[in-house]
């Protein structure tokens, strides 16, 4: 494959690594401090990509519609543990698994009832609709540079949380040993439900990100969530940094795998996951205890 | 017959296990006595195969043992019962035992034989209960039972797989006087072909039934040999201090 | 069993034999459809109430075992042979249990579950993606497969031969299993749910024991896809997407838990249910996701345990 053709896959594989991540990393955080299954996470990525199709007609600004779905998704996040989720963290997983699997399909006929069933577009800026030559004959969309752009610092933002504030100190020590947060005394709601809203925020802000880059559709959070589970299950549960590798690795595969063996390619993430597994049952970077 | 050789296990930074070694003779009854943290329950757990060590070997019966997992290890004959009561609580007293009395049948893939038939196991189990006083509490649930007949319930499930070694991690604690007693007794007269090791709290039951006294101190060996040697040894009176030795 | 429940097990078992006496052809159909679940529920049921694995990919195994009978037809009008074609889905099933179970039972917990997920995203996006069986738009299978045996043979086009022959699939896969769970194999893996690591400490090696049930449960569950491909005459990677699994293990948690009957009610309950809030309103995926969300919070015990959840519960208000 010529230089031009490899960069553009590069390209697209950091792209879709960095998404992935940004939901993943949510979802390992729910897992690992929380121990809650979260089926419905995938779902935080729909309601982001319909909140920016809906948010982005009403005000006419893809930026706009970002900011104040962002917002929306912080306050959503907060409520929703409040209300459901915090009653799930002494069920078993079992019943954690069918209950937000019930909660994936009230959010589905929820949006159904508000918005429909179409598959509709959220046009991309103008300022951002141009694209980037690339060598004398093919060139990459600008907005697609974007998005990986927008997720990197997004990404960095949350490294910068968890290792240099207090609250993302908490965090960590929650991820790795549950029990001893909260024999600590540390106000273990106030940070469950942080860390919440943290995680449907990120998922939201990526189905925001990426949705005038791909089409908005009722199925699109299914697809999303298993994937993610995969990149759970591999960089290893609670693990954060182990969740941006497992999603950039699974990045790649995908892609390229779509290039060179494009029947097969749905089913190349799993062989991965497959093969980490014999590898190392527990994950590549489990964090200890819990 | 199960020996520790230079067991050593690290947890990160914390060495919790230091170059323990220490031998299991038959007809023995070897007691370990530490304060707590002093690593015996880990030491057990090596012992067990539970936790793959740091360093050093497990040998049975002089061979050394790499990596071996805990059912591997109870196949080999060694039984073990736990410092917090490890039963199965939905069910009776007397399923605990026959359940254990059934990992060591042969055949156990028996599809179409019920398991309540199985009259090996029934046996086994029944005598289980009967040697440590709970045949009265025969189809309790586990639940249900009190925190000494748990303990004893322990021992029954251990003595039903039929083991040659014994290592019982507290099996006194919570117990009340008439109770240990009991439970001396029922040590005195497994000891005549089995080796235990007794990880114990209780002095007095210590002295009155050791062979052998180990004592442990943040991971390693502090002293070990005949209880009136540890009894007279100074450094172990130090570490002891007021502890009424 | 209790005297009860075994009165009522025989009751509910003449009902089932009688009932193409006196209903329609669709409620035949209908009940043929839901024992065939049933018997998927139950093969669920071992892992899950029995053994204590949470499995959300059970679909895989009952999906392709329906493929295997399109793939094995030569052409989509031939009738295949049911004595050839039934033992080779069941086998393709079992073998890939086998070696998902392999792989899957390295992991525990919540791992488990969703690897379990992702292994049967895995099969799904073979046939989904492939052009094997007609990719997503699946393939029809038009001729019935032949069972004959000696002079007599068996019509599965036939509604009320073919709920007979379910009837009698149903009863033989409970007694089965029911058999399998008294065996001394059964008490062990109870023992695994129960506490796995003390059943490891007693000497058991309970990987192989999980690995053993999986690929029952694996194989069950393709007899029931195989006769679901039969009944429906159609095949599409539908059949093994994780909604399947959802469904299956919300029959399972619905009816209750470990004691086979309950999967066979939950099946019962689960597919009438939906029936009921299809035919309310097109947006009936709502009132199932509240439906789901009030069995877990109201019945942890499931429907068979429903008597134990208001004992616990009459206790817990007596004494609160």
């Amino acid at each position: 494959m010529d230089l031009q053709i490899f960069l553009i896959q590069v390209l697209n594989s950091v792209q879709y690594g960095l998404l992935l991540f940004l939901v993943a990393s949510g979802l390992t955080l729910i897992f690992g401090i929380m121990g809650v299954i979260n089926l419905a996470h995938g779902s935080f990525y729909m309601l982001g990509a319909y909140a920016a199709f809906v948010l982005s007609s009403l005000t006419g600004s893809l930026l706009w519609a970002i900011i104040i779905g962002v917002a929306l998704a912080v306050v959503f996040g907060y409520v929703l543990e409040w209300v459901f989720y915090s009653f799930l963290y002494r069920r078993d997983h079992l019943q954690q698994v069918l209950l937000t699997y019930g909660l994936i399909l009230v959010f589905e006929e929820v949006r159904s009832l508000a918005v429909g069933d179409d598959v509709h577009g959220v046009p991309v800026p103008a300022a951002l609709a141009s694209s980037i030559p690339l060598g004398s004959t093919m060139s990459y969309p600008v907005y697609n540079l974007v998005i990986s752009g927008a997720c990197l610092i997004v990404a960095a933002l949350l490294f910068v949380l968890l290792r240099r504030t207090r609250l993302g100190m908490m965090i960590r020590a929650g991820a790795s040993n549950r029990e001893m947060v909260r024999s600590l005394g540390i106000e273990i709601d106030f940070l469950f439900r942080v860390v919440f809203a943290l995680g449907v925020a990120l998922a939201a802000f990526a189905g925001m990100i990426n949705a005038p880059a791909s089409s908005v559709y009722p199925g699109m959070g299914n697809q999303v969530l298993i994937i993610c589970f995969v990149v759970v299950v591999i960089g290893g549960i609670g693990s954060v940094t182990g969740a941006l590798i497992a999603a950039l690795a699974i990045g790649f595969v995908d892609t390229f795998g779509k290039v060179f063996l494009p029947d097969y390619s749905g089913m190349l993430v799993y062989l991965l996951m497959a093969v980490v597994l014999v590898w190392r049952p527990e994950g590549l970077l489990r964090e200890s205890g819990a | 017959m199960l020996a520790a050789s230079e067991l050593t296990r690290r947890f990160g930074g914390l060495v919790a296990v230091d170059r323990v070694s220490l031998e299991l003779k038959r007809a023995e009854i070897h007691a370990l006595i530490g304060t707590n943290g002093a690593g015996k329950s880990t030491l057990i757990n090596l012992l067990a195969g539970e936790l793959p060590p740091s360093a050093g070997a497990a040998l049975v019966r002089g061979e050394p043992l790499r990596a071996a997992r805990p059912e591997h290890m109870a196949r080999l004959g060694i039984g073990r019962t736990f410092q917090r009561s490890n039963v199965f609580f939905e069910f009776s007293a007397f399923e605990n035992c026959r359940l254990a009395a059934q990992a060591r049948l042969p055949r156990a893939w028996a599809l179409h034989e019920p398991a309540i038939r199985c009259r090996s196991s029934s046996e086994a189990a029944t005598r289980a209960l009967e040697v440590v006083g709970l045949s009265e509490r025969h189809d309790a649930p586990a639940v249900t039972l009190s925190h000494g007949e748990r303990r004893a319930l322990e021992i029954a499930m251990c003595l039903a797989t039929e083991p040659s070694v014994l290592l019982l991690d507290e099996p006194l604690a919570g117990m009340g006087a008439e109770e240990s007693q009991r439970v001396i007794e029922l040590l005195r007269r497994l000891r005549s072909d089995r080796a235990i090791l007794l990880v114990e709290h209780d002095m007095d039951a210590v002295f009155a039934v050791a062979d052998v006294i180990t004592v442990m101190a943040d991971g390693a060996v502090l002293a070990s040999g005949l209880p009136e040697a540890v009894r007279a040894d100074p450094t172990v009176r130090e570490a002891y201090l007021g502890d009424g030795i | 069993m209790t005297r009860t429940r075994r009165v009522l097990a025989i009751i509910a078992l003449l009902v089932l034999a009688a009932l193409p006496l006196f209903a329609g052809k669709f409620y035949v159909e209908l009940i043929a459809k839901i024992m065939i679940m049933a018997v998927f529920a139950m093969s669920l049921d071992l892992l899950v109430g029995v053994t204590g694995l949470v499995s959300l990919g059970h679909a895989a195994f009952f999906g392709l075992a329906s493929y295997m009978l399109v793939l094995a037809a030569p052409d989509q009008y031939t009738a295949v042979n049911l004595w050839t074609s039934l033992p080779l889905a069941v086998f393709a099933s079992a073998l890939l249990a086998l070696v998902i179970g392999a792989l899957a039972l390295r992991t525990r917990g919540v791992y488990f579950i969703m690897v379990t997920l992702a292994f049967s995203q895995m099969v799904y996006f073979v046939f989904h993606d492939t052009k094997l069986a007609g990719g997503s738009d699946g393939t029809y299978l038009y001729v019935k497969p032949k069972a004959n045996l000696g002079a007599w043979s068996l019509n599965l086009g036939d509604s009320a031969q073919f709920y007979y022959a379910m009837l009698v699939l149903l009863v033989v896969s409970f007694l089965f299993l029911r058999m399998l769970l008294a065996s001394r194999f059964g008490h062990a893996l109870r023992g695994i749910r129960s506490n796995e690591q003390r059943m490891r400490a007693l000497g058991f090696n309970t990987y192989a024991y999980k690995l053993a049930a999986f690929t029952i449960a694996g194989a069950i569950a393709g007899l029931a896809g195989y006769f679901a491909a039969v009944q429906f005459g159609f095949v599409n990677p539908e059949m093994l997407s994780w909604h399947q699994s959802a469904n299956v293990l919300l029959m399972v948690i619905l009816g209750g838990m470990g004691n086979l009957a309950g999967a066979v009610v939950g099946a019962f309950a689960l597919v009438l249910a939906q029936d009921l809030f299809s035919s309310l309103t097109k947006h009936w995926l709502l009132l199932m996701g509240g439906f789901v969300i009030a069995v877990v919070v109201l019945l942890p015990n499931g429907l068979t345990g429903a008597g134990q959840t208001w004992r616990h519960w009459r206790e817990r208000t007596r004494s609160g």
